[in-house]
């Protein structure tokens, strides 16, 4: 299974949640996991019950067979001075660019340098390595921006490679893309069994495929159980409400004569979802990819709820591809990094 | 501050829409929470009670861009066909970099204004790079304000990293461009020339010397021509972008909160009505979209569960299956359910066996199986369970195979499930409600499918017209 795994999906469809569960997931046995955030929004924070993150890879989980999630918020502009305090030993100079207001410049206006810091500083976490040569993390969670803007924001490297055509911006930007390009890499799209987030995960698929990034798995998130299948309903509308009424008041509602209508009314509603779920279902099958499904979990996952969801992902085989492409991974030394220091800093 | 300041009667739409010093409805929230739909219905809305209306939508979905007939880019408002009444609805999408073309167009000679066309760097940062898809909307919605051809403009607010970007992203740009980083790349010398600034001299040199290291040296250049070609602009941008957020602040704006009824969707919201608080952008209230109401309110999930469970194992056999399927999906099964005498003769005892395939058990009353031997209670999950039970088209036998006690303990747990979501949903709002009594607050109730034609426009928006939630009482 790739090593990097990018989360996206159409707002409100839990991308956040599923990006946790999956590192939760991934951190079986004694495998390390780094869950990422790109924009500021401090999710995974406020999903683990934990402070705000700093700039800083912490511990934030461990998973039952003793594998650790470590979280990280990448900052932007403190990634970029980290980058010009690595390649440049810029402490003053950094901070003088900051007064003049470059690094704001270079992290909100500049085309696309914010997004070459934060993908490059998830694409260093990927290739990390210790002193034995082992990857630091078995593989990094990356919780990304959402579906219509998710292929601009991995493909921005291309466009500034573009732009800045030499030197170690130019430089930094094809290395990031040989790795989002690989089959390292893997984004999966996060949807729900609703029309307008199937649309646009079908929309964004098309998208990635077309700027040959490597699409992994939908994630079909928040399904809820059918109570009840389209036979019943028909019976329900199809004049047994008088049994109907009985047999609440045989369960012992009372008043049940002005419930039935209600309930019957419910129902349809439901039947129609159901319907519409599995008009949604049969377009995502036509997507030809593999799936994922986890459960709705109702209001404010707990983190016993992540567990349970990661417990489902790996239920549906994403752990065991873990453990698959775990035999392969430590100790790989193919890819030296282009900086040729020991493996730290920003794509390096 | 808001319009309606002491009311607790909830927000009124309607009165908000009819009235003639509401210029503009800015309708903002995290994504996903049908910021676009909710635009759009207003529009509708307004429009049939009598307005001429613009609505303005960043990124609205296919079918609902298709159904009022703007699925094309052209960046200029379209006549809405088929709204009723005297007023008129147009509509359009915005294309931003169209928007920053003309914007640069606009304000500066043809010669100049291609050059700056032509710029590789203009044409990144024109085609939607951080920043610029907020502020070519807020760009965009000053030139309509500016037009005067609308008494309401709606708008829809871009799907941002916050939904506050497009507060901040105008200004940002706007202090980017009139700023000392943009002066300092044209002309280094200008900043540092004078006596007494030698230090800050050699300073600039080692930064610009850095910068053309760190980006490239034909980059700096693009920048550089750029910003020389832009020079003659930067005051306008400036001047432009403090006119519209201004704008934003007079009295003739109306914002509006679009939140679901979610913790995540009312904490972004909660934040919003602060900020919005904090600059003094006038509040009229929160839409809060797709809630779940019940016609059977006064039956609890409790006593529903506990009925269904009365009735569970009276002349039904495969009722294990059904609790299988049904996965007790929120714990709402309240222990003392299991307490409940059962009133009636219990002659197919459940049975703990998760296997939906029930042949070997005992035929129920009144029922006859179903000749393919599928499971015939509703629950299951499984896609290709659900397809035959349509597809084939076995009303009668359906009905047939399910007895009504079976029926009445479903339609019964549905209910449930549905009262669990109705409180759930109650309580995050009153977490709100609770923080921001001040704020009123409409209610929109779940529509079971997507919006996207004027009919299901006029039913969210007649939904948004009648939802007002007293803020001390709550609805039902």
């Amino acid at each position: 299974m790739s090593r990097f795994q990018v989360v996206s999906g159409k707002g409100g469809t839990g991308k956040t949640t599923v990006a946790a569960a999956l590192a939760l997931a991934l951190a079986t046995e004694g495998r390390r996991t780094l869950l990422v955030e790109v924009e500021g929004r401090q999710g995974i924070a406020q999903l683990f019950g934990a402070e705000a993150l700093p700039y800083e890879e912490r511990r934030i989980a461990v998973s039952p067979g003793g594998g650790e999630v470590h979280a990280l918020a990448i900052d932007a502009e403190q990634a970029l001075l980290d980058y010009l305090q690595m390649f440049y030993k810029l402490g003053s100079a950094g901070r003088a660019l900051k007064k003049l207001g470059a690094i704001d410049f270079a992290t909100t206006v500049a085309p696309g340098v914010r997004d070459v810091l934060l993908t490059g500083k998830a694409c260093e976490a990927v290739r990390r390595k210790d002193r034995q040569g082992r990857f630091v993390y078995d593989h990094v969670v990356m919780d990304a921006p959402p579906t219509g803007r998710i292929t601009r924001f991995l493909n921005v490297n291309d466009e500034v490679a573009g732009l800045a055509r030499i030197g170690p911006i130019h430089n930094q930007a094809q290395a990031v893309m040989r790795v989002l390009k690989s089959p390292e890499t893997a984004v999966h799209l996060v949807t729900l069994l609703e029309e307008m987030p199937v649309q646009e995960t079908a929309d964004g698929i098309a998208e990635l495929r077309a700027a040959d990034l490597p699409v992994g798995r939908i994630v079909v998130n928040m399904v809820r159980p059918h109570l009840l299948d389209e036979g019943a309903l028909r019976t329900a509308s199809g004049g047994r409400r008088k049994e109907i009424a009985k047999a609440l008041t045989r369960a012992g509602v009372t008043g049940s004569a002005g419930l039935v209508r209600p309930l019957v009314e419910q129902a349809s509603e439901h039947a129609q979802r159901v319907e519409l779920e599995r008009a949604q279902r049969a377009v995502l099958a036509g997507l030809g990819l593999p799936t994922a499904e986890l459960p709705l979990v109702g209001e404010g996952v707990s983190l016993s709820a992540l567990h349970d969801l990661a417990e489902e992902f790996r239920k549906q085989g994403v752990g065991d591809e873990a453990a698959d492409a775990a035999g392969e991974g430590p100790g790989d030394a193919r890819r030296p990094g282009p900086g040729g220091g020991p493996g730290r800093g920003v794509g390096s | 501050m808001t319009l309606d300041a002491g009311d607790v009667s909830g927000l009124d739409t309607d009165a908000l829409l009819d009235d003639p010093g509401i210029r503009i409805v800015v309708c903002c929230g995290s994504g996903g929470v049908g910021k676009t739909t909710t635009a759009a219905a207003l529009g509708v809305r307004a429009a049939e009670r009598g307005r001429r209306v613009v609505v303005l939508t960043i990124d609205p979905a296919r079918r609902l861009a298709q159904s009022m007939g703007i699925d094309r880019l052209d960046n200029v408002p379209r006549r809405v066909d088929g709204i009723d009444g005297q007023g008129e609805l147009h509509a359009m999408m915005l294309d931003m970099k169209r928007t920053f073309d003309e914007t640069v167009e606009a304000h500066t000679d043809a010669e100049r204004a291609r050059a700056i066309l032509e710029n590789p760097f203009y044409q990144s940062l024109s085609a939607g790079f951080a920043g610029t898809q907020e502020y070519m909307a807020m760009e965009k919605l000053g030139q309509l304000r500016a037009r005067d051809e609308w008494d309401l403009i709606v708008v829809d607010t871009p799907p941002s990293r916050s939904a506050l970007d497009f507060l901040d992203a105008p200004k940002r740009l706007g202090s980017f461009l009139d700023g000392k980083f943009i002066r300092l790349l044209i002309a280094p010398a200008k900043i540092g020339g004078r006596a007494g600034m030698k230090f800050l001299n050699v300073g600039m040199s080692m930064m610009t010397g850095t910068l053309g290291k760190l980006l490239g040296g034909q980059f700096l250049r693009d920048v550089q021509t750029f910003v020389t070609a832009m020079d003659s602009m930067f005051g306008g941008f400036r001047t432009r972008a403090d006119a519209t957020y201004q704008l934003l602040q007079a009295p003739g704006t109306a914002f509006l909160v679009v939140a679901t009824p979610e913790r995540d969707a009312l904490r972004e919201a909660a934040y919003f009505v602060e900020r919005l608080a904090a600059e003094k952008m006038p509040l009229a209230g929160l839409v809060l979209n797709r809630v779940h109401g019940s016609g059977a309110a006064r039956l609890s999930a409790e006593r529903a569960l506990a009925a269904a469970e009365n009735l569970d194992g009276v002349g039904i056999v495969d009722q294990t299956a059904g609790k299988a399927g049904l996965g007790d999906p929120a714990g709402l099964t309240s222990p003392e359910t299991a307490d409940v005498p059962e009133p009636l003769e219990d002659r197919a005892s459940p049975e703990p066996s998760l296997s939906p395939e029930h042949g070997d058990a005992p035929p129920p009353r009144g029922r006859t199986p179903r000749a393919d031997g599928s499971p015939d209670a509703g629950p299951q999950q499984d896609d290709e369970e659900d397809t035959d039970s349509t597809s084939t088209g076995e009303a009668a036998p359906a009905a047939e195979v399910l007895s009504v006690e079976e029926l009445t303990a479903g339609l019964l747990r549905l209910h449930a499930e549905r009262m669990q979501v109705v409180a759930r949903e109650r309580d995050t709002r009153d977490r709100f409600t609770a923080l921001h009594p001040e704020v009123p607050v409409t209610e929109v109730a779940a529509l079971p499918g997507d919006v996207h034609d004027l009919a299901g426009l006029r039913a969210v928006a007649e939904r948004l017209a009648t939802g007002a939630v007293s803020s001390t009482t709550g609805a039902a």
